[in-house]
């Protein structure tokens, strides 16, 4: 097998034989509610993981996602609580701010050639601290077109339901696949993680290219905020903490390099599942606590970095012999 | 000027009174440079006479300060190095030149992919990389990770995309420096056949043979200005040399015999020294202020056997000894408590570290001897920086400049003061000339003559077997990972080793 999917290969096994093993004590799991279910509760990560997959490909990071959510949700709630727009002109509007947000934090990072980390950290503070100047609590959202969308689905054979927002998440992930695969920008953020400077060498657009990723970024954080606020009919300037700790450990299970330049979207997809999977699991034991989600991501997070130093030990020692 | 023999219709690419000025320096003044159709143009230089510079500002990487740049007749002014791929200006650079973690069909067409409904169409593209570099008898897996392919391939993939993506000019930045003999070879007859469709190719490296092999004229720089233009057939070398640095080398190479130092007492001795899968077991002794050369072709274990001996890979077999007491030297830090030291070949990867002073830099190896927990005081940094500086002749405007801002050779130089400064007594250096200019050369052959005088032990890895035949007393022959043959005294000659090397080179060929 070509090494390049080694880490995708291994990630599928480990969902696969997860979900076998999650059957074999509750043989309930296999049914299309919980398949539906997974897709739903997760749409907002799944969405945002995108994005984060192509910052990680390009050899970036984004902190930001999680206070752009809460933002996104405030925001929403706020002016359809105090204006009489329809909710579809509010998304436009809070796509737009959420699409020039990422896109002002890419090009200081280029511009200025600041460490992501740090433009992102400070992205983070900033879009949080604007959620709590438009409110400190919780808005409800009671617009009867949040009702319709809601009632939106598409039935599957067993009673499983694709909800609007569950449906969605698997549009953006297509969408996804098909930019960092199939387009000319999508070899440009890999040519980034293969490393800047030869990229500019090679003639990659590298300042278009890099505010296009964090824009694109920014964009699906806005879109994942608007989920959010479907999926819980709120705006809470204080949800979503921490949601770009799991979109990166969903991006890292799904076997991105977090140094960049390899990896796969659709392997994002399979790490959402993943971690889907063992809350599900949780939420059917009943017993257990929810802590153990964390705990379970987190050694299969450490188990994923071994495995990716192990096997850039090796290509490296291949590399070496040729 | 001399050599401007050829008429204006000849002439593809033409650069006029070229200026760059950088912080504090002047990197070119006034520079004319000519390039003709069909033409191979040396671009030769110290380290730091600005060959580097120009070459950067013709191919949009720079913006240069003044002056006139004409491609095919017209004036053009590139501002990154996209756009001069465009107008026609290709390059090929010794170090980065494309992205390991792309596969070879999308390094070759990235950013020109083939496209069907706007979407890039990768079977079209994959079956163009394999028509293009059929043209280069290169049959390789198109949809391979680059990485996964040698660096001579690499180079030659980095040459086809160049001269694909441009077509007029394409500037070789020393494409041969990592490459063997044979892969030299395969690179030449690219060269050759791109010449003869009308392609005016400069060609920048540090080994004059090869410059006299290919090459149809040659321009040299020295600090930034123009030494000259000349033909290559009518340059004979030693007049290349002078021009180059300014005055005449005393003698390029000493070749007068080594006295023998046979009978000195062996200070290190390693028996039966190996690990499985790097370097077959092999008996190695060395003596006080004793040169021990190693040659052999790239990837014959010369690094491995340098790794092993330093303990920067751990021998799994045999033992070593250092005046007869038995020792352990199972990593660096304690080869360094052992006064071993160690110039690794890639200074790049393994040598500078590139952010920190000169300063920091030199003090390196030391203050790791002595421990984090007692620093070097800095009024003593500064006395053995300067002295260093001074010593080896490392060229920077002050000890405090970051290091990857000095030339190749500097660098080398540096972190031979690095060692230096341990006061080791066994210095192990990997191709210590490799990459650098010919002043540095010799300067760096005379220290480590120098320093084997002063009773130090050395190891010499060098792929230029006439330096090494001139300062090593012994020479070890290494092929497959194997030690074969080791050269005593009279015998230490290029043919002899070019004979120990070609023995096996029938089952070594399928390398």
């Amino acid at each position: 097998m070509n090494p390049r999917y080694v880490p995708l290969a291994a990630t599928i096994a480990i969902f696969v034989a997860a979900y076998a093993l999650c059957i074999l004590q509750y043989p309930n799991m296999l049914s299309t509610r919980v398949i539906g279910n997974l897709l739903t509760d997760n749409a907002f990560l799944g969405i945002a993981a995108v994005g984060m997959t192509f910052v990680i490909l390009s050899g970036g990071i984004d902190l930001s996602i999680g206070a752009v959510i809460a933002f996104t949700g405030v925001f929403i709630a706020v002016v359809l609580e105090n204006t009489g727009l329809h909710p579809l002109v509010v998304f436009v509007l809070v796509l737009g701010i959420a699409t020039l947000f990422g896109a002002l934090m890419g090009a200081i990072i280029h511009h200025l050639e600041m460490p992501p980390f740090i433009v992102t950290l400070a992205g983070m503070f900033l879009a949080r601290g604007m959620a709590f100047v438009l409110s400190i609590d919780s808005v409800p959202v009671k617009h009867p077109f949040y009702a319709t969308m809601k009632a939106f689905y598409y039935r599957l054979p067993g009673g499983g339901r694709i909800t609007l927002i569950g449906g969605l998440m698997l549009l953006v992930f297509a969408a996804g696949i098909l930019i960092a695969h199939r387009t000319r920008f999508g070899a440009n953020v890999y040519a980034l993680g293969g490393g800047v400077q030869t990229a500019r060498l090679m003639g990659v657009p590298v300042a278009r290219t890099t505010i296009a990723i964090y824009a694109f970024s920014g964009l699906l954080a806005g879109l994942s905020g608007i989920v959010f606020s479907l999926y819980t009919s709120a705006g809470y300037s204080l949800a979503a903490v921490g949601v770009e700790l799991d979109a990166i450990a969903a991006v890292v299970i799904g076997g991105t390099l977090l140094t960049g330049g390899s990896g796969f979207v659709g392997g994002t997809l399979i790490g959402i599942l993943i971690m889907g999977l063992i809350q599900t699991y949780i939420t059917f034991d009943g017993s257990l606590s929810s802590w153990w989600t964390k705990i379970l991501i987190g050694l299969l997070l450490f188990g994923f970095i071994l495995m990716q130093k192990g096997f850039l030990y090796l290509s490296k020692g291949g590399r070496r012999l040729a | 000027m001399p050599g401007n023999i050829l008429g204006s219709e000849d002439i593809i690419l033409s650069a006029t009174g070229i200026d760059k000025v950088f912080p504090g320096a002047k990197a070119l003044n006034k520079v004319n440079f000519q390039l003709g159709r069909g033409e191979v143009h040396a671009l030769l230089g110290e380290n730091g006479a600005g060959k580097s510079t120009l070459v950067k500002c013709i191919t949009g990487a720079y913006r240069r300060d003044g002056g006139r740049l004409v491609l095919d007749g017209v004036d053009i002014d590139p501002r990154d190095t996209f756009e001069a791929q465009r107008l026609g200006i290709g390059t090929v650079y010794q170090e980065v030149n494309l992205l390991p973690n792309l596969t070879v069909a999308e390094n070759l067409f990235l950013g020109r992919q083939p496209r069907r409904f706007g979407l890039v169409d990768a079977r079209a593209m994959n079956r163009r990389a394999e028509t293009l570099l059929a043209g280069y008898d290169l049959d390789i897996d198109v949809k391979a990770e680059l990485s996964s392919c040698s660096v001579a391939v690499q180079q030659v993939v980095a040459i086809a995309r160049a001269v694909d993506l441009s077509g007029k000019v394409l500037i070789l930045d020393e494409p041969t420096a990592s490459l063997d003999a044979h892969e030299v070879e395969m690179l030449f007859a690219v060269v050759r056949r791109l010449k003869t469709q009308g392609l005016g190719i400069v060609f920048i490296t540090h080994f004059l043979e090869q410059v006299y092999a290919i090459c149809d004229r040659i321009t040299v720089l020295r600090n930034g200005q123009l030494v000259g233009t000349r033909e290559a057939a009518a340059l004979p070398r030693r007049e290349l040399i002078a021009m180059m640095l300014g005055r005449e080398l005393g003698d390029e190479i000493k070749t007068v015999a080594k006295a023998e130092t046979e009978e000195g007492p062996v200070r290190y001795r390693f028996s039966g020294y190996g690990r499985r899968g790097h370097i077959a077991p092999f008996d190695l002794e060395v003596r006080k202020g004793e040169v021990v050369g190693i040659a052999g072709l790239l990837g014959s274990g010369r690094t491995e056997t340098a790794e092993i001996l330093f303990g920067a890979e751990k021998a799994d077999s045999g033992s070593a000894e250092i005046e007869g007491k038995p020792v352990e030297l199972t990593s660096p830090r304690a080869a360094i408590r052992h006064r071993l030291g160690f110039c690794p070949e890639d200074r790049k990867v393994d040598g500078i570290v590139g952010d920190l002073s000169v300063r920091e830099n030199i003090a390196l190896a030391l203050q790791a001897r002595r421990g984090w927990a007692r620093p070097i005081p800095r009024a003593e940094q500064e006395r053995l920086a300067d002295q260093y500086i001074k010593a080896l002749d490392i060229r920077t405007t002050d000890r405090e400049k970051p290091i990857r801002l000095l030339s190749g050779g500097n660098q080398q130089k540096a972190i031979l003061a690095r060692w230096l400064a341990t006061n080791p007594e066994f210095l192990i250096l990997d191709e210590p000339t490799r990459g650098i200019d010919v002043g540095a050369h010799a300067e760096i052959i005379r220290l480590i003559e120098n320093l084997c005088e002063q009773g130090m032990s050395l190891i010499v890895i060098s792929s230029e077997l006439d330096e090494l035949v001139a300062y090593s007393h012994r020479v070890i022959v290494l092929r497959d990972r194997t030690h074969v043959s080791e050269l005593v005294g009279e015998a230490v000659t290029t043919a002899h080793i070019v004979e120990a090397i070609a023995a096996g080179e029938k089952q070594g060929a399928s390398r």
